[in-house]
Parts: C-alpha cells; sequence; structure tokens
C-alpha cells in the first residue's frame, strides 16, 4: 500500500462520484426535456440558457423545503430508508472499468476502482440491496400506501432478479470469467458480446427496468393506485435521495449493460486512434465513448417512460415468472448446445 | 493486523445476534439479522472465500431476508399483538434456559483450542477451484442437495395451490 497507490485511488473515486452525480442531475432535467418532446411542448426553459440550471434550482428548493417526519413513525428507520437507497446505488460503480489503464508520468494507472474477481456477482449483490431502502422507508413512513408500494417492489425486485441472474449465467458461459476487467478486454473492437447473447440480453434490459423501478415497472410508486407509493411521506431532501437514487441506479444499469454486452469502452478502429493519440489520451477517449453508450442506455430508459404504460400487478408478475425466466433457462441451454458444438468443431 | 480485524468482526457478529435477540419489534430483529449476515459476509472475505463471501451477500441478506421482512411487513406485530404468555410457557422457558445454561458451562469446562487450520492453497476458494471440486469430487451431494430443493419448492406450490373441486 503504497502512497501514490492511495492517493490515485482516491482521486478515480472522487472522479467517478463526481462523475455519477452530475449525470444523475442532468438525468431529472434530460427526463423533462425528453418528455416535453415526446408530448410536443417546451419542457423546463426558465433557468439558465435552455433550463441549463434547473437542476441546481431543484437541489436547492430540497434543501430549503422543511422536513417532515410523522409522528407515529420509527424515525431511525425513516431516515436509514433513503441514506441507505443512496449508499447501495452509489457503491455498485466501484467495479466498473471505466477505460484501459492510462500511463501518467510512466506509471500505468488502471481506470477501475476495485477488479474484484466475482465482479458480476458484486454488482448483482449491490442491486440485490437496493431494494432495502425503498423497504424500510415505505414501512417506517406508518402509512398504508408507503407500506403497499415497499411490499411491491420488495415483490417485483425478488421476482426480476431471478431471469437477471440467469441471464448473467448465459453471458458467463460464453465469456468464461466472472471479472468485469476481463469481460470487457475480452470484446475488443467490435467484438461485443451482444452478437452472442442477444436473447440474454434483452432479458437482462427488461430485468433492469424492472429493479430500477421505472415505467412501465414503476408499480411501487403508482400515483394511480397509491398517492406517491414508498416514498408517499417524504419531504424535503429525503425525497430527493429517493428520487437521487432512481437515477443513479438507472446509470449504474446503463453502465453494466454497456459492459456487459455493448463491449464497454471498446469501439471499432481502436487500436488506431491509441497509436495516434499515446497511452494517455487514446483510453480517455475509450471512457468517453463508453459514457456516450451510457448515455444512450439512458435516453432509452426515458424513452421507454414515456411511451409505455404502466403494468397491471398480476401482468408484472406473470411477465416475470411465465415469459422471462422460461426464456432465461432456454437461453442458458441454447449456449450450452452452441458452445459444446462449437469446442467439437 | 488481520486477527485483531477477526476479533473486531467477531464481536460485531455476536453483539448484532444479540441485538436479534433483545429487539423489542420483530421488523428491527430482522433488519439486525440483516447486519449480522453481513459481519459473516467479512469472515468470509477475510478467509480468502470470495464466492461464499459474495452468495452469502446475494442469497441470504439480498433474497432470504428481504422475505422475513415482507412477512414480517405485513403481519405488523408489536408488543400488544402477542399477547401474555401463559405460566406454563414461563416454567417451560425456565428449563430450557437452564438446561442450555448446564451445557454451556459443561462444555465451557472442557474446553481446549483446536489445531489452526492450514489452507493448502491461498486461493482455494476462488470459484475457478470451487466450480471444479462441486462437479467432481463432491458431484452426488451436491445433485441430491439440488433435488432436494427442487422437492421443497414443489411441496411449497402444491400446498399454496387450491385444491381442485372433485367433478
Amino acid at each position: 500500500m503504497e502512497l501514490a497507490f492511495i492517493i490515485e485511488k482516491f482521486a478515480l473515486v472522487t472522479v467517478i462520484f463526481m462523475i455519477s452525480l452530475t449525470v444523475a442531475a442532468y438525468s431529472t432535467l434530460a427526463e423533462r426535456k425528453i418528455a416535453g418532446y415526446l408530448q410536443d411542448r417546451v419542457g423546463p426553459n426558465r433557468a439558465g440558457p435552455g433550463g441549463m440550471f434547473q437542476p441546481l434550482a431543484d437541489g436547492l428548493k430540497m434543501f430549503f423545503k422543511e422536513e417532515i417526519i410523522p409522528t407515529d413513525s420509527s424515525k431511525a428507520l425513516f431516515i436509514l430508508g433513503p441514506s441507505l437507497a443512496l449508499l447501495t446505488s452509489l457503491i455498485g460503480s466501484a467495479v466498473i472499468p471505466w477505460g484501459e489503464s492510462i500511463q501518467i508520468a510512466g506509471r500505468l494507472v488502471s481506470l477501475q476502482i476495485a477488479d474484484v474477481n466475482v465482479g458480476i456477482l458484486y454488482i448483482f449483490g449491490v442491486v440485490s440491496l437496493g431494494v432495502y431502502g425503498i423497504m424500510i422507508g415505505g414501512w417506517a413512513s406508518n402509512n398504508k400506501f408507503s407500506l403497499m408500494g415497499a411490499i411491491r417492489a420488495a415483490s417485483q425486485s425478488i421476482s426480476y432478479e431471478i431471469p437477471m441472474g440467469l441471464s448473467i449465467i448465459a453471458l458467463l458461459m460464453a465469456t468464461n470469467t466472472l471479472s468485469m476487467k476481463e469481460i470487457a478486454e475480452q470484446q475488443h473492437g467490435m467484438n461485443w458480446n451482444i452478437f452472442y447473447q442477444p436473447l440474454g440480453f434483452i432479458i437482462f434490459l427488461v430485468c433492469s427496468f424492472a429493479e430500477t423501478n421505472r415505467t412501465p415497472f414503476d408499480l411501487p410508486e403508482c400515483e394511480t393506485e397509491l398517492v406517491g407509493g414508498y416514498h408517499t411521506e417524504y419531504s424535503g431532501f429525503k425525497m430527493g435521495a429517493f428520487m437521487f437514487a432512481e437515477y443513479l441506479n438507472m446509470f449504474l444499469a446503463s453502465a453494466v449493460m454497456s459492459t456487459l454486452y455493448f463491449g464497454g469502452y471498446n469501439y471499432p478502429g481502436m487500436d488506431w486512434v491509441n497509436s495516434m493519440l499515446g497511452p494517455l489520451f487514446g483510453p480517455l477517449i475509450g471512457m468517453g465513448v463508453l459514457l456516450v453508450k451510457i448515455f444512450a442506455f439512458i435516453f432509452f430508459f426515458m424513452w421507454v417512460r414515456w411511451t409505455v404504460p404502466r403494468f397491471r400487478y398480476d401482468q408484472l408478475m406473470n411477465l416475470g415468472w411465465k415469459v422471462l425466466i422460461p426464456l432465461a433457462i432456454a437461453n442458458i441451454v441454447i449456449t450450452g448446445i452452441v458452445i459444446t458444438i462449437f469446442d467439437k468443431l | 493486523m488481520s486477527i485483531s480485524l477477526f476479533y473486531f468482526v467477531a464481536f460485531l457478529s455476536i453483539f448484532f445476534a444479540l441485538l436479534v435477540i433483545f429487539a423489542k419489534n420483530p421488523v428491527h430483529s430482522v433488519l439486525y439479522l440483516i447486519v449480522t449476515f453481513f459481519t459473516f459476509t467479512i469472515h468470509y472475505i477475510l478467509l480468502n472465500a470470495q464466492f461464499l463471501a459474495i452468495v452469502n451477500f446475494i442469497v441470504y441478506m439480498g433474497a432470504i431476508m428481504v422475505l422475513f421482512l415482507f412477512v414480517l411487513m405485513l403481519l405488523n406485530l408489536n408488543e400488544g399483538s402477542i399477547g401474555s404468555k401463559s405460566n406454563l410457557i414461563k416454567i417451560i422457558g425456565v428449563i430450557a434456559g437452564m438446561c442450555l445454561i448446564i451445557t454451556l458451562v459443561g462444555s465451557a469446562r472442557v474446553l481446549n483450542a483446536s489445531e489452526p487450520l492450514v489452507l493448502q492453497t491461498q486461493d482455494l476458494g476462488l470459484v475457478k477451484n470451487l466450480g471444479k471440486v462441486l462437479f467432481s469430487k463432491f458431484l452426488l451431494p451436491f445433485e441430491v442437495s439440488s433435488i432436494l430443493l427442487l422437492s421443497a419448492m414443489v411441496g411449497a406450490v402444491l400446498l399454496a395451490k387450491k385444491e381442485i373441486k372433485q367433478v
């Protein structure tokens, strides 16, 4: 543990943290702008040029709003809920490889905070932990609508973790590794996993929508039935923390999908670009490419939100258990057969 | 460094396990149990069993405890709803507690330190080695336990299903 190593990791953590928060803050603006575009209106355009400072204004508003803690709630858990939601959505990005190693002053710096050799499972664990924030917050509010929202969140997240895990198993069979770094390296150039696992990707995508509680699976906060769902009683920045956690989860899910299926920081012609720009700026271009892919996924999330209506609860369960799980198991079997045939050839 | 870390985590495990028992509210108990499982995950990481650590994290903390919490939230138990215990139950509790104390004291008397376990290879707990061992040396117990889980699942579905009316 030399000093340079600690400084390097600390700087990287700070940068990733700043990027995550900035992207999450501007996702709120992007969501409203895209909603405006899809519904043929203007969207927020008062704060700053084209509404650029709207996230700042929203943040200030949340800080200065009165925080109300309901009398009959359990106070510690009421505060723990949003904190936990925010925490779990922030720690997931630690195993994402943001780019190839860059060279600064003769020192090779890895653009991944922690190369855990069970990286995918780590992300899976963090995702499965994410529901606790919602459950604790919903229960602590001591409100029947909040409790209904929390229970929906729990059953939804358990149901959709299974097909998500099964689709990852098929991906692991194809890549032979659990390390995010190795998976990203294997997809060098245009050798992306989406071409080997198209069905697995679609299952993973649908499950990501369910795990991040986004429309069409946003039943935990279904306004038409549950007032505001699990955050009915929340106000001020605690409400903001829940909202922020949702956008951070969306960012994380987009980053994971880009890394696992869309090549991460890889792009066609990257060798030529790297040889032209050298070992410092070449990998940074790769990081930019990864961010572009992430933004494309975030746009897709928003596009779907303003296009597809919300599912009914029984439809949600039917889709999860009777469609996605059999499809995911079939995907595993097909992958196994194809791998065996190719090994024999 | 490692041994003091172990003692610290072990202290946390026991501390939160005790809180599980002493918490008045069942939901608080479950939350403390989740923290206890988290300390177990740290123990596994200290033993270099990363796969076991992450599986404990996903399965116990992420899935099973969510179900526990789910059920307890729906029941919404509190001190009043359990009701007072009868004298018979109290007497049975006292006798059972005495038995436990006698067993503990008896076993503490003959306590001696076990031989320290030396790992043959440091990366024994990694996924690759674990998978190889499970699918060669321990294949039969592995498959038998999977059948056991499957039968439990089928049994649960059968119990939950409504009875089909005889025509």
